[in-house]
């Protein structure tokens, strides 16, 4: 017993401050958080009480959540996962074979992903400025000058509720690069002899693809929406950035942050929190796990 | 990565081959231009005289170039640049050696239970963060570290220990025992084959580490207006007062976001490479 201590004790040793920190700030603090939310604390003062679950079924009759927030937060999820999926898809596919210009093309589509999303959003927010007539500016500025007058969008600023899609477009611009080197790693990762004996089997380049290089992509494509579904639910920056106080482009993580530092609705804002924790753990969990046994499997 | 092999060789040409090909780079180049055109009216606006900007003109080339825009903005935004200076260079730093301690001993010097440790280091990675704002915001306040730039430098290190020790871990887990197990035989310890062994080999994760974390650290909006005062402000949160508003000029706007993503841009433009190899790790595929 001694002897194997001695041998993995100074390992334990080694890391523990960093364990010590993450137990701290990540589970001493979601499990806080949690304890917050089951509080009626409102106001400067933490109340230390215990109301059950108040704060959640309050919010299950809040139309501020439950008839802007989850629809919205839904909308843009697909919208934006979807989007990035397929335009990231398209982009590696096109990539793929393409023996000229491959790294600079490459780089190209993934650099606004180096810039930060109140960056983003600020340079989105003029081009889909939503004036009309003389002041037509941005996107719909192009629209019309390509005679596409008809496609001209409010934007993020309409009143449909689909407002919100407006705003997959510089999170799709944004991350879309990174879906592509996701789909190329996949694409490298098919062994050439793969695809040499289809060819010799006589398959055509798409069969090839369909038959061969598609099922081994699944893994990326399960990456891929995994990583781009938690970003989409914890984003924050983004929209505070664009348009912060517009209820069409509202998502629980800025109600979180406006009812709890702004309105003093601790409690609440703890909710709120912890329901996109269970979000993001029902598809970040399930993937951990899968991730470090496969691993170990290899 | 490896080398991919050689393409193309064996395979049949069809006869539809150049148009392909052709196609091919069409659709590419169409799509370029939709990915740099936001960064086209950014910078035409901000290279514009002042005087000629506006926003319906916003896609005109400008008649002549000038840097008044950046002069106007930039004593606006020179405390928050260097404010970020100072706090992303430190916990980059910080977070790469500890996660680089981390990774040795998860790959090389393991203990019972190091992948389920590993596991639940990982998850801090994927957190949202608004589940962990009230129960920082108290420890820091109580703690007299909100405010300043330490309190922000420890939560970037913290949050980022996952990702860094991910990259570590995937790194040392590519070096051969052999080399690690030479070391323990000529009697050293593990922190001495941490030191001097491992450490030396590991410039390349060391990169990734660093510029990953920079990255983050710099892009960072929600940590730096929780936890800093205004004089503190990281460029992101000064970024946003000055032009996070539509009454700002919009030349000036364009002018602050081109200054606040230019070493991040920079970065990017240089060391690309390592760049993309941490957005490999962060899906888990170091």
């Amino acid at each position: 017993m001694l002897r194997r201590l001695r041998a993995w004790g100074p390992g334990l040793l080694l890391i523990s401050p960093s364990l010590i920190a993450l137990a701290v700030f990540v589970y001493g603090f979601l499990g806080w958080n949690i304890r917050v939310s089951l509080s009626s604390w409102r106001g400067l003062l933490p109340a230390h009480d215990f109301v059950g679950l108040a704060n959640y079924t309050a919010l299950a009759s809040d139309p501020r959540f439950m008839q802007y927030d989850v629809p919205n937060i839904a909308i843009f999820t697909v919208v934006f996962v979807a989007g990035s999926l397929v335009v990231g898809f398209v982009l590696a596919l096109l990539l793929d074979r393409a023996e000229f210009g491959q790294h600079a093309l490459r780089s190209l589509y993934l650099f606004p992903m180096a810039i930060s999303f109140i960056a983003t959003a600020i340079i989105w927010r003029w081009l889909m400025d939503n004036g009309g007539g003389e002041s037509t500016t941005g996107l719909n500025k192009l629209l019309v000058d390509a005679g596409l007058g008809s496609l001209r969008s409010d934007w993020f600023k309409s009143s449909s509720r689909w407002a919100i899609a407006a705003i997959a477009l510089p999170a799709g611009w944004s991350l879309s690069g990174y879906v592509m080197s996701l789909f190329l790693a996949g694409m490298r990762g098919v062994p050439e002899e793969l695809r040499e004996a289809a060819r010799v089997d006589g398959a055509s380049e798409p069969r090839v693809f369909w038959h061969v290089v598609r099922p081994m992509l699944l893994p990326v494509l399960m990456s891929a929406v995994v990583i781009l579904a938690h970003i989409s639910l914890k984003t924050f920056d983004l929209f505070y950035a664009m348009d912060q106080k517009n209820i069409k482009i509202d998502t629980p993580a800025l109600y979180m942050w406006f009812t709890t530092f702004d309105g003093g609705f601790y409690a609440r804002g703890a909710a709120i929190a912890a329901l996109l924790l269970l979000g993001v753990a029902t598809v970040i969990v399930p993937y951990i796990w899968y991730s470090v046994r496969a691993e170990r499997v290899k | 990565m490896t080398a991919a092999p050689a393409r193309g060789h064996g395979r049949i040409r069809s006869p539809w081959a150049p148009y392909t090909t052709t196609a091919r780079y069409l659709a590419l180049f169409a799509l370029a231009c939709l990915f740099i055109l936001p960064v086209y009216a950014l910078l035409v606006t901000a290279l514009k005289l002042p005087a000629e900007v506006s926003v319906v003109r916003m896609w005109q080339w400008p008649h002549e170039l000038s840097l008044d825009n950046f002069r106007i903005v930039w004593p606006k935004l020179r405390d928050g640049f260097g404010n970020s200076v100072a706090m992303a260079l430190p916990a980059s730093a910080l977070s790469s050696l500890l996660g680089a301690a981390n990774g040795f001993v998860l790959s090389k010097w393991r203990f019972p239970g190091a992948d389920f440790a590993f596991a639940l280091i990982l998850f801090g990675m994927f957190i949202p963060y608004q589940a962990v704002l009230i129960p920082m915001f108290q420890t820091m306040s109580a703690s007299g570290l909100r405010g300043g730039l330490s309190g922000l430098i420890m939560v970037h290190v913290i949050y980022g220990l996952p990702i860094t020790t991910l990259i570590f871990r995937s790194y040392f887990a590519g070096i051969s025992d052999e080399l690690i197990e030479a070391a323990r035989v000529d009697g050293a310890g593990m922190l001495r084959t941490f030191a001097f062994v491992a450490l030396p080999i590991a410039p390349p994760a060391f990169a990734v580490a660093m510029i990953w974390q920079f990255t983050s650290a710099w892009n960072d909006f929600l940590f730096g207006v929780l936890l800093t005062n205004k004089d503190r402000w990281p460029i992101t949160v000064a970024l946003n007062n000055i032009a996070g508003s539509q009454a700002v000029p919009f030349n000036e706007a364009m002018a602050s976001a081109l200054l606040a993503c230019l070493p991040t841009l920079a970065v990017y433009v240089v060391l690309g490479r390592f760049f993309l190899r941490g957005l490999m790790a962060g899906a888990l595929k170091g």
